[in-house]
């Protein structure tokens, strides 16, 4: 590890302020200090941002507001989560292990980097870790990469399983900048396709500091998170998907979907969910939302499986949620 | 960087460079060297110490961010003579081979039966209700940040079973 500034912030904003002069913010430290292990990461300094009051879970405007600094074990345990969110207690669940979601935050989860193998080794070029070096994943081993949302610059996913259930979910994601000013950004909104910059991977400023996640008053209906891994426990997805789905006799009256595994990005397609909404809650209209939500998929060597297998935990996800509502 | 941890309910004072982590803080600094060092990147779980009452990786952590923290290794779960429930559970049920994995699997397991009975859910659990049996196929989910190269997987589960019992 390189050495660096240990800066402990005292108010938000002077966590914010330090991050603009160009520290790196860390606060359960899972994913960075890993990073900074194996130098993909090296900042000058640090600013620790864990004695902040960001640590509450508070009803907020009919819906929940969770302080950034809440930890995923925290998270997933909450009773209203549990109650009216419980997807996103699923997702928390199927992530890491009890030791990491113990250290791991909401605000950290949403930053997390990367898992490509390539990205983490720095023998090889890499156009997010060195932008303009060029991406060895594209004739290389792509088992964990994105189908979906990629570019020829990167085909790496997001690794995250919170934020899918809270994409699903409608979040919003609160920020305070240097200045002071707050502001709101739909999560939907919050993470960049990788295009020619695959190094920018969020609409964040720098000295932004993420203090809150912000969920809508909780959907109607039934919601899941299934998660699919080469493993049955700690391992990142192959693919996943939250759901919800409200019932509306034999027809599907809303849904929301969020998928992982798959994308550049926690990856949401209105238009596979159009094709949802007011149809009969079938196996054809599932495999046609399916077709709509593939029909850009861009596979490599090792992820084509990942095109029928996404096809499948699709409609596998939305007959037991849809059929549970019709018995 | 001046740090002070209070580690298995005594005060420590550390000036170290803020590379060092909460691992090698306990090991090289205190010689508190029950926590062992496996991968160093919070995969294996050998390094599992109880941090306010959680279980966390103390390789990714840095001890100066641990200031006033309590802090409970192996050392303070128990000591020859004056075993843990889950300490003796383990010599009885041989939950180990090398037994380098097995401080972490202590420690991990010391506060994941807290988090039973706090009614955390698990992945595995048949609901997100709050009531949860302590089954083998549960004890697997909750302990999988723990890694077993001898694979005494069954005993390690056996034992758990056996000290959660005898816990109630």
């Amino acid at each position: 590890m390189r050495p660096f500034d240990y800066i402990r912030a005292t108010d938000p904003a002077h966590a914010s302020t330090q991050a603009a002069d160009g520290a790196v913010i860390i606060a359960g430290g899972t994913n960075l200090l890993d990073l900074m292990k194996l130098e993909v990461m090296a900042p000058d300094a640090l600013v620790d941002i864990n004695r902040l009051n960001l640590k509450q879970i508070t009803k907020h405007d009919g819906g929940l507001r969770i302080g950034a600094l809440v930890t995923n074990s925290d998270l997933a345990a909450d009773k209203t989560v549990r109650a009216d969110y419980p997807a996103l207690s699923m997702a928390l669940l199927a992530g890491a292990s009890g030791q990491l979601r113990n250290k791991a935050t909401t605000g950290g989860n949403l930053l997390q980097r990367t898992r490509c193998y390539y990205f983490y080794d720095t023998a090889m070029p890499c156009n997010k870790r060195e932008p303009g070096t060029g991406c060895r994943a594209m004739d290389g081993a792509t088992r964990l990469h994105a189908i979906l949302g990629t570019s020829e610059h990167c085909v790496a996913s997001h690794p995250s399983d919170m934020a899918v259930a809270m994409q699903m979910l409608d979040a919003m994601v609160e920020v305070q900048s240097p200045d002071g000013a707050v502001r709101q950004i739909p999560l939907s909104d919050f993470y960049r396709l990788p295009g020619d910059t695959p190094h920018i991977e969020t609409v964040l400023h720098p000295g932004d500091l993420i203090t809150a996640v912000i969920l809508p008053k909780a959907p109607i209906g039934r919601q899941t998170y299934r998660k699919v891994r080469d493993r049955a426990s700690y391992a990142f997805a192959v693919v996943s998907v939250a759901a919800r789905v409200q019932m509306d006799g034999k027809n599907i009256g809303d849904v929301g979907l969020a998928f992982g595994g798959i994308g550049s990005r926690p990856w949401r397609d209105m238009a596979c969910e159009q094709a949802l909404i007011d149809q009969p809650a079938t196996k054809e209209t599932f495999a046609r939302a399916a077709d709509i939500l593939l029909k850009d998929a861009a596979p490599r060597r090792d992820n084509a499986f990942k095109v029928p297998l996404t096809r499948r935990t699709l409609i596998a996800t939305l007959t037991e949620l849809c059929g549970k509502d019709t018995a | 960087m001046k740090t002070s941890l209070a580690i298995n309910g005594e005060v420590h004072n550390l000036d170290a460079d803020s590379r060092t982590t909460l691992l090698d803080a306990l090991r090289d600094h205190f010689d508190l060297t029950g926590t062992k060092k496996g991968c160093d990147h919070g995969q294996c779980g050998a390094c599992t110490v109880i941090v306010n009452g959680r279980r966390i990786n103390s390789c990714l952590s840095l001890a100066c961010m641990h200031d006033g923290d309590e802090i409970t290794t192996i050392e303070g779960i128990g000591q020859p003579g004056n075993l843990s429930d889950l300490q003796a559970a383990f010599v009885k049920h041989d939950g180990f081979q090398c037994g380098y994995c097995t401080p972490g699997q202590i420690c991990s397991a010391t506060a994941m039966l807290q988090e039973v009975k706090d009614g955390w859910p698990s992945h595995v659990s048949k609901s997100l209700g709050g009531d949860y049996d302590l089954t083998p196929e549960e004890i697997s989910e909750r302990m999988s940040g723990n890694l077993c190269r001898c694979a005494a997987y069954p005993n390690i589960v056996d034992a758990i079973r056996d000290a959660a019992g005898a816990g109630k």
